[in-house]
């Protein structure tokens, strides 16, 4: 993969973000059990501890989700990464109660939706969050933009309010011109852009993605990622995204949860699972990733010693490794990382070659 | 039935080490032995006009029943008041394309209105094609001289397709919605599609009497659970991920119900239409021998008589009635998935063309609602009567020129193969028999087979038909090694050679469609009255569905699997027998259990010619009172069969699919 195609020099700084940083989403010890005494699982200390297997034999019960804790902050994209059978698909599904949570809490805008009835349940799902799905879940039977306008067909609106509507977001997907055809009409990826237009058509407030790209071909993944980054900068939208695939989170997450087992292994930005992987498991997975693209200066500076020269040029310390190389590279003397007017350490060639040069074998297999 | 269910264990261990086949050649020989020594003694042979304590109560029953017919509650306020709403309703239809009514010596709509309609409504849910194929089929039955008998076999079944319908697509939605439900329905769904169309016919004319409200009662029963199973099995497929993201956006039960579930299930609910008429139509021909009108009658009196020329222009009329409504409702379930790609030119117009469609069809009901002419067909069906003769013609060409020929299989299947497996059955002691059938149950398809096999020996000894049930097992068999044979190389044929699949599959399917009544006709004019005319009805009969099971399983062999045989050396003959059909073999024994289940309902059939045993006791049961109780056991013996065959060769099917 040219490295022009990694996406991931978005500026992940937080302290001049203007977005509000109090949670959309809280997610407490939330546990999904399924099997024939799930609701004894989560109680019982005992039951905990063991593991999937182990439960398996001793209650019948499978653990999909153990004890997941974290918080989404508005205008947050949120990654959930996990092999197959990691619980990430019944997590999100957790969270819109598609699957019922067998214990913990899912707080929306500070309440628990866990003790929403079918009408209010029905009434965040028209009006609050929507979904968009790995194999679209589209009907055959209507036309794009009656699917688009499904969702606010079954709230009530009116017919001429709701194609009108419909048909701002086909253009806002980039659908314009296929409004009047057949999903079994279009590619793939065009089916796709109807589901994501689908959910935006009722305004949510958030958006969950569970594995939505996985089925496409790899080119049009990439095209549908960058989309998604289009909108959530043209929207704003706070977004939860259910991925299989390393590259795709590190691209569009602020924050990623890995899970395995059903059970929260780390959860962090992107360079942060890079620089400091939690266990093997998560090293193992970062393993394949261009370092140079993920990490930042902060992650490889050393502290300045008293032989070093410190009239060099200045860099912040969030600059990702490879747009600094060039500079690190050209300049005599080693590049100060400055934050807010102190120096925070140094960086020089044999720093940046460390991650430049460490990371080529793993090149092909990081995609 | 101890000792039964003690000797299936030894047998069981065994399996393991020597395999199925050489344990099924040892119980067929240890049966040969014990025949030889007990040959004759306890065959519980009746002679055709004996009953048995068991006859004789359920005569009784039948005499109580009449007696009482209007004073016990459960008659007069539950089975008739449905025979009453039935009858209305076929009354209804009856006086409006087939009857004279109040007054008028014609029905309210005559020939001319009848084809409009047919035609307008086949362009409408179809396309043109099938519009002028049903103008055709239609104007044909008037040719035939048949137009009024036609149209009563069509009021019947249109009447029981609506209720069936009513009655079949809310509980299909149901059972669609809720597992309970479904698993509630399933096994009785699964009962009821085993039990060959006969068997309905006597039980029910106890409740309802005879003639065409109890007809169309008996085809409700027996056309409503494709429709049933066809709509359960369409709200499942609708995908999950649909369903899910319905959800996802809010949707209430109701809304999913009716904006995502129904609207996706259409088109298999159409066909599921389609089934259910073409059940319907086969169960209306049959009704005949209870009294429903139609063309079914005119078969019946035909081939009772042995007048096949009659019997065949009377068939022809249901064959092309067939066609006609399968083509039409095939039409519409294609429509249902074409018509949102059809282009917007050719959509603008089809409103308009619709309307004046309307207008036309109403002009010509209108027309013959008042003038004669357009009312009563024209002419005295001259068409049919030079059908009948040439059909004679025909057949007595056949007899005089190729009888030698068809004699000679004749006499050499039976005499070669029939009767001595026949001996072999009905002269064997009954205990001798009930063991090997548990016996196979057991080796082939476990100890539930084996229990279910020994009960049904036992129930069957119960009848009192013993020796007329292991005759009809007889011919069973042998038919259904012949459909075997038949669609083992058929199917072959077609699973390897797409050519001969596009060839031979749109006969099969045009030969399903066809009520098993009309399959006599021609047998019987080349063999004559015989059980084996039966046979060979049967085996023709069933040999669709059993060749197209195996051509599908045969064609589902992985093409990996195939090539890598090819680059291992094998020659033709090797990857059929080595890779084709041993890959196959589920689908084997699945074309056995529905080869069986379709032989058995058309051998019992083939009691109307001459085919004896539980065939003839039912027929015979609906004509002479004294034997009505021996027609119902009969009945009841069919169904045992029947449940026999089935249990163990799902039981097979299961395994070898394990």
């Amino acid at each position: 993969m040219p490295p022009a195609q990694t996406e991931v020099s978005r500026p992940r700084d937080t302290s001049e973000d203007p977005r509000d940083r109090t949670p959309v989403i809280s997610v407490r010890r939330l546990w999904k059990v399924f099997g024939p005494k799930a609701d004894e699982v989560p109680g019982s200390e005992e039951l905990c501890g063991l593991t999937r297997r182990e439960l398996m034999d001793r209650t019948g019960c499978t653990a999909a989700v153990r004890d997941v804790n974290f918080e989404v902050s508005n205008g947050e994209v949120f990654v959930v990464m996990g092999l197959s059978g990691s619980g990430k698909s019944t997590l999100v599904r957790c969270l819109t109660r598609l699957i019922e949570p067998t214990a913990g809490e899912v707080v929306f805008e500070g309440e628990d939706i866990r003790g929403a009835d079918p009408r209010r349940l029905r009434e965040l799902r028209r009006s609050k969050f929507s979904m968009v799905f790995q194999h679209f879940g589209l009907l055959p039977h209507r036309k794009v933009v009656d699917n688009v306008a499904f969702g606010l067909e079954i709230r009530g609106m009116s017919k001429a309010e709701r194609v009108k509507r419909a048909m701002e977001t086909v253009e806002l997907v980039g659908l314009a011109g296929y409004e009047n055809s057949y999903p079994d009409q279009l590619s793939g990826g065009m089916q796709q852009r109807v589901g994501l237009a689908r959910a935006l058509a009722g305004d949510p407030d958030v958006l969950f993605f569970d594995e939505p790209f996985s089925a496409l071909d790899p080119l049009i993944r990439r095209d549908m990622q960058s989309e998604v980054i289009r909108l959530h900068h043209e929207v704003g939208k706070t977004m939860v995204f259910i991925t299989h695939d390393l590259s795709e989170a590190l691209k569009l997450g602020d924050r990623i949860l890995i899970m395995r087992d059903g059970k929260t292994v780390q959860c962090g930005t992107g360079d942060e699972l890079v620089g400091a992987p939690a266990d093997d498991y998560v090293r193992d997975f970062v393993k394949d990733v261009p370092r140079g693209d993920v990490l930042t200066l902060r992650w490889i500076m050393r502290p300045a010693g008293p032989d070093d020269a410190l009239d060099g040029p200045e860099l912040g310390p969030d600059v990702v490794v490879r747009e600094a190389t060039r500079a690190v590279l050209a300049a005599e003397k080693p590049v100060k990382v400055v934050e807010n007017g102190e120096l925070l350490g140094i960086v020089g060639d044999e720093e940046i070659l460390s991650v430049v040069a460490g990371q080529d074998p793993g090149r092909e297999g990081g995609a | 039935m101890a000792a039964v269910a003690d000797a299936t264990a030894p047998v069981a261990t065994i399996r393991s080490r020597v395999g199925r086949p050489v344990v099924v050649g040892a119980i067929l020989l240890v049966w040969l032995l014990l025949f030889a020594v007990f040959r004759g003694r306890q065959t519980l042979n009746l002679a055709a006009a004996d009953l048995t304590g068991l006859h004789r109560w359920l005569n009784d029953v039948n005499d109580s029943i009449g007696a009482n017919r209007n004073s016990n509650p459960l008659f007069l306020y539950f089975f008739n008041e449905i025979r009453l709403v039935i009858d209305n309703l076929v009354t209804f239809v009856q006086s409006l394309i087939s009857q004279p009514t109040g007054g008028r010596p014609v029905p309210q709509i005559g020939w001319l209105g009848v084809v409009g309609l047919a035609g307008y409504v086949s362009w409408a849910v179809g396309n043109w094609r099938v519009a002028l194929l049903a103008v055709a089929g239609f104007t044909f039955f008037g040719l035939q001289g048949l137009w009024q008998e036609s149209m009563d076999t069509l009021a019947l079944t249109l009447s029981a397709v609506l209720v069936a319908l009513l009655i079949g697509i809310p509980l299909g939605v149901w059972a669609g919605l809720s597992d309970r439900f479904n698993r509630i329905m399933t096994p009785f769904l699964d009962f009821m599609q085993t039990m060959p169309t006969f068997v309905y016919l006597a039980p029910l004319t106890l409740i309802f009497l005879i003639g065409g409200a109890s007809a169309v009662i008996t085809t409700v029963i027996y056309a409503a659970p494709p429709a049933i199973r066809i709509t359960a099995h369409a709200i499942r497929s609708v995908p999950q991920t649909t369903v899910e993201a319905a959800d996802s956006l809010g949707t209430t039960r109701t809304q999913q119900l009716v904006k995502v579930l129904l609207p996706m299930s259409k088109r298999t609910v159409v066909m599921g239409v389609n089934q259910t008429i073409m059940a319907a139509l086969a169960m209306v021909t049959i009704a005949a021998l209870i009294d429903a009108p139609g063309l079914g009658k005119t078969v019946v009196q035909a081939l009772q008589s042995l007048d096949v020329g009659t019997a065949f222009n009377a068939g022809l009329a249901i064959v092309v009635m067939a066609i006609v409504l399968d083509r039409v409702t095939t039409a519409a379930a294609a429509r249902t998935e074409t018509r949102r790609t059809a282009d917007g030119r050719f959509t603008g117009w089809r409103r308009p063309l619709l309307g004046a469609g309307a207008v036309a069809a109403l002009v010509l009901v209108y027309l013959s609602h008042t003038y004669v002419w357009a009312a009563e067909f024209p002419g005295d069906g001259t068409v049919g009567s030079h059908i009948a003769s040439a059909a004679d013609t025909a057949t007595g060409w056949l007899q005089d020129h190729v009888s030698g020929l068809t004699n000679a299989l004749r006499d050499a299947l039976t005499n070669g193969l029939l009767n001595p497996f026949q001996t072999l059955l009905t002269d064997s002691p009954w205990w001798l028999v009930g063991a090997v059938l548990a016996g196979l149950g057991a080796v082939l398809g476990g100890r539930w087979a084996a229990v279910t096999a020994a009960v049904c020996v036992g129930l069957l000894v119960g009848t009192g038909l013993w020796s007329d049930s292991m005759t009809t097992l007889a011919s069973t068999a042998v038919a259904t090694v012949l459909v075997m044979l038949l669609g083992a190389v058929v199917g072959v044929w077609m699973g390897r050679s797409a050519l001969a699949d596009r060839l031979i599959r749109p006969t099969l399917d045009a030969a399903q469609v066809m009520p098993p009544f009309v399959y006599l006709v021609p047998f019987l004019a080349l063999f004559g009255a015989t059980r084996f005319t039966a046979i060979v009805a049967a085996v023709v009969y069933a040999a669709p569905v059993a060749i197209k099971i195996i051509a599908d399983g045969v064609r589902n062999v992985p093409e990996a699997t195939v090539e890598a045989a090819t680059s291992a050396g094998c020659n033709t003959w090797q990857i059929i027998t080595k890779v084709q059909l041993p890959m196959a073999r589920s689908a084997l024994t699945l074309a056995t259990n529905q080869g069986l289940i379709y032989v058995l309902s058309m051998v019992v059939v083939g009691g109307l010619v001459g085919a004896g045993a539980l065939g003839y006791d039912v027929v015979a049961g609906f004509s002479q009172g004294e034997l009505y109780g021996k027609g119902l056991a009969a009945g009841l013996a069919i169904v045992l069969l029947g449940v026999m065959f089935d249990r163990i060769t799902q039981a097979a099917a299961r395994r070898t699919r394990a």
